[in-house]
């Protein structure tokens, strides 16, 4: 069963690797909406897959956060992404697969995941 | 909502935007009372007695992006349905303590569901605040609380994606050995 002492080995660990995250210095960033709306449309698991994908591909600088309700709770669950020199991106009616990748061809390779955007999807 | 551990989600996160530096959560389950107890309480800065009264409204809301606010009355429905109540008691300046009794065997109680990835969420989203939850069954208690991650991390961010699936784990396991969340 996990342990605080299993938490000092992860710390341990950490503090060796000289990746440590540091939000401020985020190269992108990536937020979920979290309000009610974003909720109850999944965004708990969208939220937890952007989080496993980056940190299985070791994306030390890539930051995934949350915001609150962006008035579009039709779309929900909604993710922006923000790439620095870039304009933002709404992605819209997110999932865990969607998520994983967008977090291979966006945040990795550069290239906007178009047909998940809003503008694909607005009507 | 489909879980209660996603009602939970959604109400710890107006704690957040409360300001509150402590957000404490407690599920209880109650086999001789028959009833599954819910408190979340955090030390944020309160509601007016006017504002309290409100908030089971739906057409209640602090937003401006839209008009209805659907998070507190939806927790009020999910109690109420079960048979269950009710309650917000808040002081400006001193916090907000919200606290919900369902029906623990009642056919139309959702499941708690995932509540190891509602405090994982939280928790990555708001590393800066600190989250304590408990949860009590026949079998016994188990308690998370972040001020203790937070003194062993020596500063390593509680947001830390390997941090976070710790956190989670470490819920899941100590939830599974009491028997909670399983009704």
């Amino acid at each position: 069963m996990k342990s605080l002492a299993e938490l000092q080995a992860l710390r341990d660990k950490m503090k060796n690797n000289m990746g440590i995250r540091n939000d401020d210095e985020a190269k992108a960033r990536i937020v979920v909406g979290m309000a009610t709306c974003g909720i109850a449309a999944g965004a708990r698991p969208v939220l937890a897959a952007f989080t496993d994908e980056v940190s299985k591909r070791g994306l030390n600088d890539v930051a995934v956060g949350q915001t609150g309700c962006i008035g579009i709770c039709q779309y929900e669950p909604v993710a922006e992404v923000f790439m620095p020199g870039q304009e933002k991106v709404t992605y819209v009616k997110m999932t865990e697969e969607k998520a994983r990748r967008v977090v291979a061809e966006h945040i990795v390779n550069g290239n906007v995941v178009t047909e998940y955007t809003i503008g694909a999807n607005a009507k | 909502m489909q879980e209660l551990s996603l009602n939970i989600l959604d109400i710890a996160e107006n704690s957040v935007k409360a300001k509150a530096s402590l957000v404490e959560i407690t599920v209880e389950e109650d086999e001789a009372a028959d009833l599954m107890r819910i408190i979340i309480a955090d030390n944020g800065c309160g509601m007016t007695p006017e504002v309290v009264a409100r908030v089971s409204d739906p057409f209640y809301t602090t937003r401006t992006t839209r008009k209805v606010g659907l998070g507190v009355p939806f927790v009020k429905m999910a109690c109420e349905m079960t048979g269950g109540t009710f309650s917000i008691d808040s002081t400006v300046g001193e916090g907000t303590t919200l606290r919900a009794s369902l029906g623990l065997h009642n056919i139309d109680r959702s499941p708690l569901g995932d509540i190891a990835s509602t405090i994982a969420s939280l928790v990555q989203c708001n590393p800066d605040i600190d989250f304590v939850y408990t949860h009590r069954t026949g079998e016994g208690e188990m308690c998370a609380d972040t001020r203790e991650f937070r003194a062993v991390l020596e500063g390593v961010p509680l947001s830390n994606p390997e941090v976070v699936s710790f956190i989670r784990e470490y819920i899941a396991e100590h939830l599974t050995e009491i028997k909670g969340g399983l009704i």
